[in-house]
């Protein structure tokens, strides 16, 4: 009945709740990347890390009983992921971007390898808070049950954003990215301030994936992410580096990524395979018209090897 | 790292240091088998150390990886079938490496030149098996060719990184082939698992007389051959690498650095097209989702364990064949999951960035002259 009496009003309205839902691990990963590439460097591992956090936590969660401590250990695991990347990186001549690729498919592979027996069992999920008790239109109410993950997501950007641009660990990882030069002569390692910003990149991916499998979709399967954790380090790329414009994108990509289940709900079934691709078409889209070959992009870390 | 004289390696180096011109000339060679060697030998030891957390016997491990990878010649005959994509994947991401681009879309322009190549089949039922063969090869390097080339272009003149947008035009790949399978191009009797139609027994590429390996290893093998050449060799293939080595004094000298671009890009896709024909006009007999097996991932770790040199691709592409081929072996004899390959791909590729770092610090190899 509720559905006759909404139409197509479904559709943005599921748009609009699917936006707040898949954007989170959007948010996690791109806000972690940004404070990695700031420092100079690209993690294109984050995949494997989005995974692997997702694993972690759908495990922990099955064994302990409580979700938060699912969330916790995927950070864990995503901060030992980046680790890992930032340990080779600081091995002269080796290249950062090949380093992501091994990572993406180490991270992926392990996850693959230790969720095995996670497949079957049901973890404890994340709460949600709802927002929606005043409507009685189970859409609606279905739109605005809203994750905590997202809330503390929400507020971590304008706090990144501050830090950025006012603490001292902002400006040292702004000085380690545009001149590592710098850096040195003030006395700072650049590897040990890059170290850390890829294990706290790395620490936020892996929340991101607990969201994944711990609250939506809310189970472990090997076909959990695709392709999210590299959607979301090219939006850092068009987000300018900037985490406010990070959670904007990650909004806009969420609503891309929602369209193609909330068309299928109203009976719009034909190309839902080319609307579930809708996130990578349109990050592709956007770096097309943002990028230029003639010069780096504005906001760009200076010391960045994707941008010189 | 300082050269000792008590350290054991350089007791090793003594005997070819006797002729100092050896060690010169062919120094550079031997740390290019080394080094990837020892980082090897350093994943498959870790790898057995991360399966004996499971209680597993590492013994055992590597004895059934042998096994199932070159122990018989029905595993030998598995190796060079899964080593056939392999090579021509790995050659998506060598060639333009040339260039000093990191490509990493072979994944999808193989599903893109096995979508085209079945397209091409299923256009023309009329034809001689021969016809319908080449109109499929052809098929599959346009294909797969145009789908990196994009991933070029968007690069030359876009300024969009390549690495990215290569990855994202593997699920945008996946994502078209999923669309025409379920629809225009699915064949109603696909039930279970939506294919498209069959392009008939009679167009199959088959095997090589007296054995199971299909010849689509001759195709890995020619083409491999063919980029060596190509870039060694040749005119192209140099202007191709000094372009990769200072793109500044390729334009000096008067190169034309985008049209090299796109064209290494289109033959890189081209080969992984081929590998998607081949496993469809081989193995598959039609598209479905079953060609997304991950040998374009596969092909990445090659193309950097042979440092994107196109023949050191063979020997690299047999060797991770063999891994992939004992992963079932390794499931039925010792319990481990099928995704134990996956991981220990991961590690080797994880050794072999970090052994990058060793390059020209292996003090025998200095030759002191």
């Amino acid at each position: 009945m509720s559905d006759g009496s909404l139409g197509l009003w479904t559709v943005p309205l599921a748009v609009f709740g699917g936006a707040i839902r898949v954007s989170t691990p959007f948010l996690f990963v791109s806000l972690g990347e940004c404070i990695t590439e700031r420092s100079g460097r690209i993690n294109l591992g984050l995949e494997g890390t989005l995974v692997m956090g997702a694993m972690s936590a759908y495990g922990i969660s099955y064994l302990s009983g409580s979700p938060w401590l699912g969330v916790l250990a995927a950070g864990i695991a995503g901060a030992m992921l980046g680790a890992l990347h930032a340990g080779i990186c600081s091995l002269p001549r080796v290249n950062d971007i090949a380093v992501g690729i091994a990572l993406m498919l180490f991270g992926t592979g392990l996850a693959f390898y230790l969720g095995k027996p996670l497949i079957e069992p049901t973890a404890a999920r994340l709460p949600a808070i709802d927002f929606g008790w005043w409507s009685d239109v189970p859409q609606v109410r279905a739109a605005l049950r809203i994750n905590v993950l997202f809330l503390i997501g929400l507020a971590l950007a304008p706090i990144l954003y501050w830090a950025f641009k006012t603490t001292r660990w902002g400006l040292l990882i702004r000085t380690a990215g545009e001149s590592s030069d710098a850096a040195r002569a003030m006395g700072y390692s650049v590897l040990a301030i890059r170290l850390r910003a890829t294990m706290v990149g790395g620490f936020l991916s892996g929340i991101g994936g607990s969201f994944l499998s711990l609250f939506y979709p809310g189970s472990w399967n090997e076909g959990l992410s695709s392709g999210q954790g590299i959607t979301a380090v090219a939006l850092v790329i068009f987000a300018r580096w900037d985490p406010m414009l990070c959670l904007w994108a990650s909004l806009a990509f969420g609503g891309a990524a929602a369209l193609g289940p909330a068309l299928q709900s109203v009976g719009v079934t034909s190309g839902y395979h080319l609307f579930n691709a809708a996130p990578y078409i349109l990050t592709l889209a956007i770096m097309i018209i943002t990028c230029s070959p003639k010069r780096t992009l504005t906001g760009a870390p200076a010391e960045l090897s994707i941008t010189r | 790292m300082t050269t000792g004289s008590a350290d054991p390696v350089e007791a090793v180096g003594v005997a070819p240091a006797a002729d100092p011109g050896f060690l010169q000339r062919y120094g550079a060679t031997i740390e290019y088998i080394l080094i990837p060697g020892a980082a090897l030998v350093g994943a498959l030891a870790t790898f057995g150390l991360f399966v004996a957390l499971f209680g597993k016997n590492p013994l055992d491990l590597y004895f059934y990886m042998y096994q199932g990878a070159f122990g018989t010649w029905f595993s030998w005959q598995n190796t060079l079938t899964r080593a056939a994509p392999l090579i021509l994947t790995a050659l998506c991401t060598a060639l333009p490496a040339q260039l000093g681009m990191v490509i990493i879309g072979g994944e999808g322009a193989l599903l893109i030149g096995a979508l085209s190549a079945t397209s091409v089949a299923l256009a023309m039922p009329w034809a001689s098996p021969l016809v319908v063969q080449t109109a499929m090869v052809c098929a599959g390097v346009i294909g797969g060719g145009l789908w990196i080339t994009l991933a070029g272009a968007l690069r030359q003149y876009r300024g969009v990184n390549e690495t990215i947008s290569s990855l994202l035009l593997v699920y945008i790949g996946l994502a078209v082939l999923n669309h025409l399978v379920e629809g225009a191009m699915r064949d109603p009797a696909s039930l279970n698992k939506p294919s498209t139609r069959e392009i008939g027994a009679a167009n199959m590429i088959g095997s090589i007389p007296g054995t199971d390996v299909h010849w689509g290893l001759a195709f890995g093998l020619v083409a491999a051959f063919a980029s060596y050449i190509l870039i060694y060799h040749t005119v192209f293939g140099f202007s191709a690498r000094v372009a990769g080595g200072n793109i500044r004094a390729a334009k000096i000298v008067g190169l034309g650095v985008n049209k090299l671009i796109l064209m290494i890009c289109f033959l890189a896709g081209g080969a992984a097209g081929i590998a998607g024909m081949v496993e469809v006009a081989a193995v598959q007999g039609r598209t479905n989702a079953n060609l997304a097996a991950g040998y374009g991932f596969t092909g990445i770790l090659v193309a950097f364990l042979a440092r994107h040199n196109p023949l050191a691709i063979i020997p690299v592409a047999i060797l991770l064949g063999g891994i992939s081929a004992s992963g079932g072996l390794l499931q039925r004899r010792l319990g481990l999951p099928d995704a134990s390959v996956l991981v220990l791909q991961g590690i080797i590729f994880v050794f072999v960035l970090a052994s990058d770092a060793l390059y020209g610090r292996i003090g025998f190899l200095k030759g002191k002259s």
